[in-house]
């Protein structure tokens, strides 16, 4: 028996003031779910599969319709349902969990009141009983001491807490089908996992039909039943998740798959080179202040003692789950931070104690590249000011016809077109413009690199395009990364050495193929056993 | 060619008189042009504004802001003139009185005064009075008004001779819209036989013109009519309140402005440089910005303009025109306003350098050696300037407003100088009055209203022009 039943489902944007005639965002798609089935709906950003979901709901934003098409849930048309009636079907018989924990919880009310109000309002419940239900749904999503912690706000929990009191709110009034939009996104790889076997064991004890909708390919190899693969507002392919994995026929699914990590190639050291940077016992303390006269009560030791070297022409990954002092490492190594303590050496020289006049210099040899391509380019400059602005700065390029003819060299080989210099970031795609934000970081001819995620806001596709471009520069222009990232699946592609933190402190650091075939360090193990993988 | 002559020697025998607000504003609209004139330098900062002219309603209230800085500006152009040669005495001496360029255009209106009030229009007084037939029997009623319908042979005519006068003016007026739109059309038919092709992104003429025709007719309409009649009535001292009205709009358009213009270096200085230095820099800031905000404002303006009322009782000698003296508690007004309200975008501005300071390419420059002001200057400035477009707009109206409220306590502007805020602060006692004498405050709200509603309108085309977000 089919719970979930789409036909030719079609989503069409409005005319409105910018545009005459209504655009089809979503080309009719039809898919089916049955009870106790979980089928993933992938595809990158912009592809519809959010959409998708938001109409099975009926939640579209307003300036989108449904233009064609009909949605059956468990024998109701809900198209043909007034708005009423479809209150009661949203949340008793079809509920939602958001890929941000943060914000799908209303920060100024205790999990009690949250998960109390869903059963209120759906079940009538109250007292004693509410109570008991809200415990036991709390057991369920696996948080241990539900009691105590009913009267606790959400800044209280984790971010898997949250994300499980979410799931428990969406789960609180027994729906049938569970719509899941990147569940675990906005979560580090460990507590990914337990947030996808809570879902696993969730819809086998209660047959609970889940549509998982994600853009990583690990996370449908690990739970869909069934995978259907949007592509432009098309799927262009489904089928059951292991004939998909083993003989993908579309090309897109194929180019999807092949972004899986590949264990089994890793990049090789290069012959042993002179060190570039080192670090040694680095620490970035962050002073806590209280009372009128803001005394300092004791530290955050973001970062509590690391030592790195990383070599000409090498690239270091800096691995690390959010919080664990990865990104102020980078800051201290580009004197961004204070050091609290240790020493840093760029090229045998000592830097840590420069003043930040004498650090220019060396602001022409260290560069860093952000993770957003949308905050690290200010949206009032053009293209050719963005670029030039170092340039400038560091005294590159004095002369404005040579520079001029430089930035354009510059945007071609970073895969732009020349034209490009007088437009605005806002024009551009997110892959374009992290490849803007290469550009200006090699504009100024570094030494060293510090990328701080620079894939990680960008759909695998194109994550592999820049990876691609950063690696050629390396070998054409001898350049040394610190790449630092959460997303172990690249390294294999990309770094030479690799170190682990958590908490501040380095726990391992080795080869790559040492670090990813046989870790010494019970955390990375519990990483990389983590890393959803392809099945085949 | 004797009339030329006479009128030269009239022109010569004045004496120009310059106030402090005179210079302000004749500076500030120097300063607006050579602003524009920096603007069409730069190509990006063109094509915005060039967005913001080519909205249809952007371009009609800047149209309409324009016509009241134009009537603000000839009512800044100040003289003396000569009083009547005394017999025996060579020198000349010149009336105590200030007028300006404005009040030669309206003269019409300003040498009219009935005894007191009047509705517009009428053509009797509003009180009764006693009064005498020729046989010499006293009775009491409403006279006939002095200035106004003394030439209707029939009463009966009134309102046919409004309509008939209505009806002149808007010939009139359809005939010079005529003139300068055709005059208009046809320079710009010659022009764009040369360049055929910029015709395609062009200004919304029709709603230009379709302003400026509206603008000259009301201009013809109030002229023609005034002429017979008190159009907004008269106040309690038989004063048009049309002439009080409009003298009043270089009051409004300048404490608007000044006192905004005042608050902008304080709070973006000090915003900024709280959000982007943050330690001791915030502390200081924070610490300043709290406390003038816990003192209450009316109280800091009230003590400030009761001191420049005791200065300038003090010093008798350096106030030796009434026109100087309103003219230097209005400036110390605005300044007064504009150092008391800069804490409000000082905070705004402040929370969104924090903000703007955090984010990738604040960070980026810093990386690239970019010292602190090229950063203030090129990356954090521009991302806030949005904001203090839109708190110059409504601070513009605050202010406009606030100074009814300052002359309702007795602390704003001399009751000798033309303000709505007097006006409304004089026609508030007669509001309660049966029947209502309405005009005074109908006339200061209508003009009011025209000029804040342009002001926001226009800033709402702005910001949607320079938004980055909503491009």
């Amino acid at each position: 028996m089919e719970l979930l039943k789409v036909e030719n489902l079609s989503i069409e944007l409005l005319p409105g003031k910018y545009q005459q005639a209504g655009r089809l965002l979503v080309k009719p798609v039809s898919f089916s779910i049955q009870a106790g089935e979980i089928l993933a709906l992938v595809g990158e950003s912009g592809s519809g599969k959010s959409l998708t979901s938001l109409a099975l709901m009926r939640l579209l934003p307003e300036a989108l319709a449904i233009r064609s098409g009909r949605v059956q849930l468990a024998g109701t048309e809900v198209f043909d349902l007034t708005e009423a009636q479809m209150n009661s079907v949203r949340g008793r018989m079809a509920a939602m969990v958001f890929q941000e924990p943060q914000s799908s919880l209303n920060p100024v009310q205790t999990i009690e009141q949250q998960i109390g109000e869903v059963l209120r309002l759906h079940k009538g419940l109250s007292g004693a009983a509410l109570r008991e239900k809200i415990i036991s749904l709390l057991h369920e999503v696996g948080i241990n001491d539900a009691e105590q912690r009913l009267g606790w706000y959400p800044h209280q929990l984790s971010g898997g807490q949250k994300q499980r009191v979410v799931i428990a709110i969406a789960l609180a009034c027994e729906p049938q089908l569970l719509i899941a939009d990147e569940p675990t996104t906005a979560l580090d790889v460990t507590i990914q996992k337990q947030i996808l076997e809570l879902l696993n064991e969730l819809r086998r004890k209660r047959q609970l039909a889940v549509l998982l909708i994600t853009h990583d390919m690990g996370v449908v190899a690990q739970m869909a039943d069934r995978v259907a693969v949007m592509r432009d507002g098309d799927i262009v392919e489904q089928a059951v998740a292991r004939e998909f994995f083993a003989a993908p026929t579309h090309e897109y699914s194929r180019a999807l798959i092949h972004s899986l990590p590949d264990r089994r190639h890793f990049l090789s050291a290069p012959a042993q080179s002179e060190p570039l940077l080192q670090l040694k016992d680095v620490r970035v303390w962050f002073a806590r202040r209280k009372g009128i006269l803001q005394r300092v009560v004791g530290h955050t030791k973001a970062v509590d003692g690391i030592s790195l070297t990383i070599g000409r022409g090498e690239t270091l990954a800096l691995v690390g789950e959010s919080g664990s002092g990865k990104s102020t490492a980078g800051r201290a190594i580009l004197s961004l931070e204070p050091l609290a303590g240790g020493e840093l050496y760029f090229a045998g020289k000592r830097i840590d104690q420069l003043s930040q006049r004498q650090f220019l210099p060396l602001r022409k040899r260290i560069q860093v590249i952000f993770q957003d391509p949308f905050s690290s380019m200010n949206p009032r400059m053009n293209v050719r000011d963005i670029l030039a602005e170092g340039m400038i700065a560091l005294k590159v390029e004095p002369d404005a016809e040579k520079r001029e003819q430089r930035l354009q060299a510059l945007l071609q080989r970073v895969g732009l077109e020349a034209a490009h210099l007088d437009r605005f970031p806002h024009e551009f795609s997110g892959g374009q413009r992290q490849r803007l934000a290469i550009a200006r970081a090699i504009a100024v001819e570094p030494e060293l690199i510090i990328c701080d995620e620079p894939t990680s806001a960008l759909d695998v596709s194109i994550r592999g395009q820049v990876l691609q471009l950063l690696q050629e520069l390396q070998q054409e222009m001898g350049l040394s990364y610190l790449f630092i990232t959460h997303d172990l699946s690249i390294i294999p592609h990309l770094a030479h050495r690799v170190a682990v933190m958590k908490d501040g402190v380095i726990v391992e650091q080795g080869d790559t193929g040492q670090i990813m075939t046989a870790p010494q360090h019970d955390y990375t193990r519990s990483l990389l056993a983590s890393v959803p993988v392809s099945p085949v | 060619m004797n009339e030329l002559v006479s009128v030269m020697n009239e022109l010569l025998s004045i004496k120009p008189v310059v106030l402090w607000s005179d210079v302000l504003i004749y500076s500030l609209v120097v300063s607006l042009g050579l602003f524009f004139y920096q603007l069409s330098k730069n190509p990006l900062a063109r094509q915005r504004w060039r967005a913001v002219f080519h909205s249809r309603a952007g371009v009609a209230s800047f149209i309409v802001i324009l016509f009241y800085l134009l009537i603000a500006l000839l009512d800044s152009l100040h003289y003396r003139e000569p009083l009547e040669k005394t017999a025996g005495s060579d020198e000349v001496h010149y009336s105590q009185e200030v007028r300006s360029v404005l009040d030669v255009v309206l003269t019409e209106l300003r040498n009219k005064d009935e005894k007191t009030y009047s509705a517009p229009f009428a053509i009797y007084s509003f009180a009764k009075e006693n009064m005498q037939t020729e046989d010499g029997v006293v009775y009491r009623d409403f006279p006939r008004l002095a200035n106004a319908g003394q030439h209707l042979a029939d009463e009966a005519d009134h309102g046919m001779d409004i309509f008939v006068r209505s009806m002149k003016a808007l010939l009139v007026a359809a005939f010079i819209s005529a003139v300068i739109i055709g005059l208009h059309m046809a320079w710009r038919h010659r022009q764009q036989h040369g360049k055929a092709l910029i015709a395609q992104q062009t200004l919304p003429w029709g709603t230009i013109y379709l302003t400026l025709s509206a603008l000259v007719v009301t201009c013809c309409w109030v002229l023609e009519l005034s002429k017979e009649y008190h159009i907004l009535g008269t106040d309690k001292v038989g004063q048009d309140v049309l002439y009080w009205s409009i003298k009043a709009i270089r009051t409004g358009v300048l404490i608007g402005t000044l006192a905004t213009l005042l608050t902008l270096p304080l709070a973006i200085v000090l915003g900024i440089s709280a959000g982007y230095f943050r330690g001791w820099v915030d502390d200081v800031v924070q610490y300043i910005y709290t406390t003038l905000s816990s003192v209450p404002g009316i109280l800091l303006i009230a003590v400030s303009v009761l001191l420049i009322d005791v200065y300038i009782e003090t010093h008798p000698e350096k106030f030796n025109l009434v026109a100087i003296r309103a003219d230097f508690k209005f400036l110390a007004l605005c300044f007064i306003l504009g150092m008391t309200s800069w804490t409000g975008l000082c905070r705004l501005l402040r929370a969104e350098t924090l903000k703007v300071s955090q984010l990738d390419y604040v960070q980026a420059a810093h990386a690239f050696g970019v010292g602190h002001n090229r950063i203030i200057y090129r990356h954090i400035l521009p991302n806030i300037t949005h904001i203090i477009l839109i708190a110059l707009v409504l601070d513009f109206s605050v202010f406009v407003l606030a100074e009814a409220v300052l002359s309702y306590i007795g602390v704003g502007v001399d009751p000798s100088m033309a303000s709505w805020g007097n006006m409304i602060n004089e026609a508030r006692s007669e509001l309660s009055r049966d029947p209502v004498v309405w005009w005074s405050v109908a006339a200061a709200f209508v003009l009011m209203f025209v000029l804040v509603l342009a002001a926001n309108l226009f800033s709402d085309r702005v910001r949607d022009a320079f938004d980055p977000r909503s491009a």
